[in-house]
């Protein structure tokens, strides 16, 4: 379906020796010369790390062993890479430098792949807009008057746009699949616990997950595969054992059940979005899939339980951004108390979106308010988990559209914080019951925007759910911009 | 109206593992500032906690002790607050679900049975250590050092079932020597890696409710526990007496003036923000390790005393010195097994051997006389060789240049005088110059006797064999 390459065949390329891992890189950083201008999909590029990554891979006899020979990837800013700074999209990170790789970069090394540079997001992967980003908005590949959708809009433009052919991003609430399906792209979010979150820059820690972006299923299954799986740097990492997907995608899907949960769409769906996802249902079933109608009843109480549980996570993990032992630290003179020295670093360091987290986040948790909020909004998400145990005993997956509509335009929600929030009201589900969703194009609006179906399957599903999202995705035509 | 004390004791212990409690940085107190740090330690954005599980052992050792029961999941929580020397922004602590609940302190003082509730031990890592003192630009400046950051603790939390000072320093020491005595702890106060902060409240003797209590914060040793307890219960006493009311605070000990101080009142108290930490799965704890670790406790202080009341027939007071220290204790039990003779070595190794260590302000690890080389001293005074008193001035040398006791006795020719010729020599000698003391006895004057005996063994540098000295003098005053 895509326009670009594949990482898929720019690996075969190089290793079967038609091509270069240095020429491959070359054109990537000359993609990003030319283009990310207009699009702004990268906050920093390593063309000298990138460029010595591909001459090492060139000298190696074993690129057949390397799932990932060559390839270029670009790394969403909340993960670590030694060596290269890492903002996290915040001024409170602007010359953070990590001394050390995420586990998830160690394994794209360890895979051959050619890290060429950070993408954009919005501030410490708060927001859907890539608007919150410090340094500027990334604009949709499709329309550079609207937005790619966040908080991964870096990651998923720069694969739209074919700056490299595969990226990583990470999914709090939907920060992948959403601008997966403003970009019209492939994003996949893992089972919590799936993918290593060491290195990952928390937001809400019970909910992030570093989730995988390519033009096909395919790529998003391959570079998924390289991520996955145990890690001894990260207690919340599942020692499941882990079974490549990308093997199991173009085998026969076999008789499949696909729930829709058809009182989510009764209202706030946009037409075209509507209807670009009936199409999608009808592709599926004449794929041979069967549709059951099914109930998800806490899920009205996803954003909310959302916005509470996220927020009181991420006041305490951003607690360490103090000035005090790396970081941005505001001016002050040798009066100045410790107080003054936190407070002015705090204000002048985030971003009003990430204050504002903070603030609810500290609220909720505060003494007198736990009970009420985080304790009760806790108690609501076992019920949303308890939705989906349930509706999977009945399908083998839950289809759903992306996101309620198209991408919007640049600037249009800035100052409506609530309105911005309810764009997740199909993916933060999906993060509070901890399984593994994949959004996969399904067609265009009437503008020529693309929409994204959403295909949410049981904890370590990922196979089964990119194997029925690769049988949509081949039944589809070609969107081409 | 009498005023009765309610006392509860809060004490943070430093588990000895060689690793900290959440990454691998060395434990090591001493090195170089920032030296044993690591991105977990430091708090750098994306590093995560990985549970050592040698601290959980430790953590399980001091619950098994103290009776508490271990509970099959316990959860950390984060505690929140903003300081330099915490690098997080929080602490990973245990709350609403600690490790283990439920034990008790249980010992004897004369008639009196004194019996402390264990309300609960958790796990939680240390934080790091802020200098305020002894830069040159410490006027302005304060300095972090992150090495203590991370360690693993132990936080015990006493029910409130002390009544007085001396109780509540009892019951610290005797917890510290369990928990030296585990090997989990080393039991040193001024490295910090024992602390304790007292809650202290007073109300009408027969009364069942508490008081309005005040919280004294890290106080590290005994004396200063005690004192502060007791100036605090008097300063609540005379508070309640003039009818003026009791500030519920954290108050810090001066021991300069042996004053408690306000630090900070309830309002100004944190609002800590606890929530399970999302970074740790809860911590499980089954019944097969909690069997395992039980199997390897040691001898714990208490029942080694009374096993040395009953197995060596020491007095009670002897076997409750000999075991304030595991090594004390032990050093003791080398030496009894190697002279068969229990309660001459305990009187060495109290008497004695605690004396040069007190002078040389040595601990008993420190001591370079051996267990071997003391019993081999009493051996000699056993097998007749030397006297007691000659044997004092060998266990100095021994301690001072490590020459064992036979060697000195034989190089200094300090052995026992059991020549009847010799001794008959200095008897004469004796009462030559003392015929006027010689003549008191003989003029029934039995006093004097002692006098002579005296006066020979001085002549004989002490070597005389004394039962011989009695029987040549009695003889020679009798012919």
């Amino acid at each position: 379906m895509g326009a670009h390459a594949t990482a898929r065949d720019i690996r075969q390329q190089i290793v079967d020796g038609a091509t270069s891992a240095e020429a491959t890189c070359e054109a990537a950083l000359a993609a990003i010369r030319e283009g990310d201008a207009t699009i702004g999909a990268f906050l920093h590029v390593d063309a000298a790390g990138a460029l010595d990554a591909a001459r090492a891979i060139d000298a190696r006899s074993d690129k057949a062993s390397l799932p990932l020979a060559g390839v270029p990837v670009a790394v969403k800013d909340n993960i670590c890479t030694a060596g290269v700074r890492t903002t996290a999209g915040s001024r409170m990170l602007d010359t953070f430098v990590p001394p050390y790789d995420a586990t998830v970069v160690t394994r794209l090394r360890a895979a051959g792949a050619v890290i060429v540079g950070k993408t954009n997001c919005d501030e410490f992967a708060m927001g859907s807009s890539t608007e919150n980003s410090a340094y500027f908005p990334t604009k949709n590949p499709w329309d550079v008057t609207r937005t790619p959708g966040g908080s991964s809009g870096g990651s998923a433009a720069a694969v739209a746009a074919g700056f490299s052919p595969i990226a990583l991003g990470s999914d709090t609430g939907g920060s992948v699949r959403q601008p997966a399906a403003f970009c019209g792209v492939v994003g996949l979010k893992p089972t919590y616990g799936r993918v290593s979150r060491y290195g990952l820059i928390a937001f809400g820690s019970s909910l992030d997950q570093v989730g995988t972006f390519g033009q096909t299923v395919h790529d998003a299954a391959l570079l998924y595969d390289v991520i996955a799986g145990p890690d001894a740097f990260d207690s919340t990492a599942s020692s499941h054992p882990v079974s490549p997907t990308v093997a199991q995608l173009d085998r026969p899907l076999g008789p499949v059940r696909l729930g829709v949960p058809r009182a989510m769409l009764a209202e706030g769906v946009e037409a075209d979005v509507r209807a670009a996802f009936d199409a999608a249902l009808e592709a599926w079933r004449s794929a041979g899939a069967e549709l059951v109608d099914i109930d998800l009843p806490h899920a009205p109480h996803a954003i909310p339980v959302y916005y509470l549980v996220a927020p009181a996570e991420a006041s305490s993990n951003l607690a360490r951004y103090d000035g005090v032992r790396y970081g941005f630290r505001a001016a002050v003179g040798p009066r100045d108390s410790l107080e003054a020295m936190y407070e002015r670093t705090r204000d002048a360091g985030f971003g009003a979106e990430v204050k504002r987290r903070i603030l609810i986040g500290t609220y909720v948790l505060s003494a007198g308010y736990y009970d009420a909020f985080y304790l009760k909004a806790q108690q609501v998400r076992t019920l949303i988990r308890d939705d989906y145990t349930r509706a999977f005993e009945g399908v083998d997956a839950i289809v759903m559209p992306t996101t309620p509509s198209a991408a919007f335009r640049l600037g249009e929600r800035v100052d409506h914080p609530l309105q911005m929030y309810l764009n997740d009201v199909f993916t933060v589900s999906a993060n509070l019951a901890g399984v593994p969703a994949v959004s996969v194009p399904c067609g265009l609006t009437a503008e020529r925007l693309p929409v994204g179906v959403q295909v949410v399957g049981p904890a370590f599903a990922e196979g089964r759910i990119l194997q029925i999202a690769h049988a949509l995705e081949s039944r589809m035509p070609t969107m081409t911009r | 109206m009498p005023y009765e004390a309610v006392i509860g004791l809060e004490i943070h212990a430093q588990l000895l593992t060689t690793t900290k409690i959440f990454c691998g940085c060395e434990t090591a107190f001493g090195a170089p500032p920032n030296t044993h740090v690591c991105p977990v330690c430091l708090g750098f954005p994306g590093a995560l906690p990985m549970l050592n599980q040698r601290a959980v052992e430790y953590a399980i050792r001091a619950a098994l002790a103290l009776g508490c029961t271990v509970h099959p999941t316990s959860v950390f929580a984060r505690t929140n607050y903003f300081y330099p020397d915490l690098p997080k922004g929080y602490q990973i602590s245990q709350y609403d679900r600690p490790l283990a609940t439920g034990g008790q302190l249980t010992w004897q003082d004369g008639e009196r049975e004194v019996h402390v509730g264990i309300t609960r031990i958790h796990m939680e890592e240390d934080a790091g250590k802020s200098l305020h003192e002894g830069f040159g630009d410490s006027s302005m400046s304060s300095y972090i050092d992150l090495n203590r950051a991370g360690v693993p603790l132990i936080e015990i939390v006493s029910e409130p079932d002390l009544r007085s000072a001396a109780d509540a320093g009892q019951f610290f020491a005797r917890l510290r020597a369990i928990l030296v005595a585990l090997g989990i702890n080393d039991g040193n106060m001024e490295e910090g890696s024992l602390r304790c902060d007292a809650n202290v409240s007073v109300r009408p003797w027969g009364t069942t409710t508490f008081g309005t209590k005040t919280e004294i914060k890290n106080v590290n040793s005994f004396r200063y526990l005690e004192k502060a307890i007791d100036y605090e219960i008097h300063r609540h006493c005379d508070l309640v007496m003039r009818g003026e009311r009791i500030v519920q605070e954290t108050r810090l000990f001066d021991s300069a003036s042996g004053h408690t101080f306000s630090m900070r009142s309830k309002e100004d108290a944190h609002d800590y923000r606890y929530f399970p930490e999302p970074d740790l799965p809860p911590l499980t704890i089954t019944a097969a390790w909690v069997a395992d670790v039980a199997r390897t406790l040691p001898e714990l202080p208490d029942a080694r005393r009374a096993r040395f009341i009953s197995e060596y027939a020491l007095p009670p007071y002897d076997a409750a010195w000999l075991t304030q220290s595991m090594a004390m204790a032990s050093y003791f039990e080398a030496v009894a097994r190697a002279t068969k003779n229990p309660k001459a070595s305990s009187n060495w190794v109290m008497g004695e051997l605690a004396r040069l260590m007190k002078e040389r302000g040595h601990e008993i690890e420190q001591v370079p006389v051996s267990a071997d080389a003391l019993a081999g001293l009493i051996g000699l005074i056993d097998a007749g060789r030397i006297s007691g008193s000659i044997a004092k001035g060998v266990l100095e040398k021994m301690y001072a240049d490590g020459r064992s006791a036979e060697v000195i006795v034989d190089q200094d020719g300090l052995a026992r005088i059991d020549d009847e010729g010799a001794v008959l020599v200095a008897v004469q000698g004796v009462l030559a110059v003392n015929a006027d003391a010689a003549a008191d006895y003989r003029a029934g004057k039995t006093k004097s006797f002692g006098f002579l005996v005296g006066q020979v063994m001085k002549a004989s540098g002490g070597k005389a064999n004394p039962a011989l000295v009695n029987a040549v003098l009695k003889r020679e005053l009798g012919g």
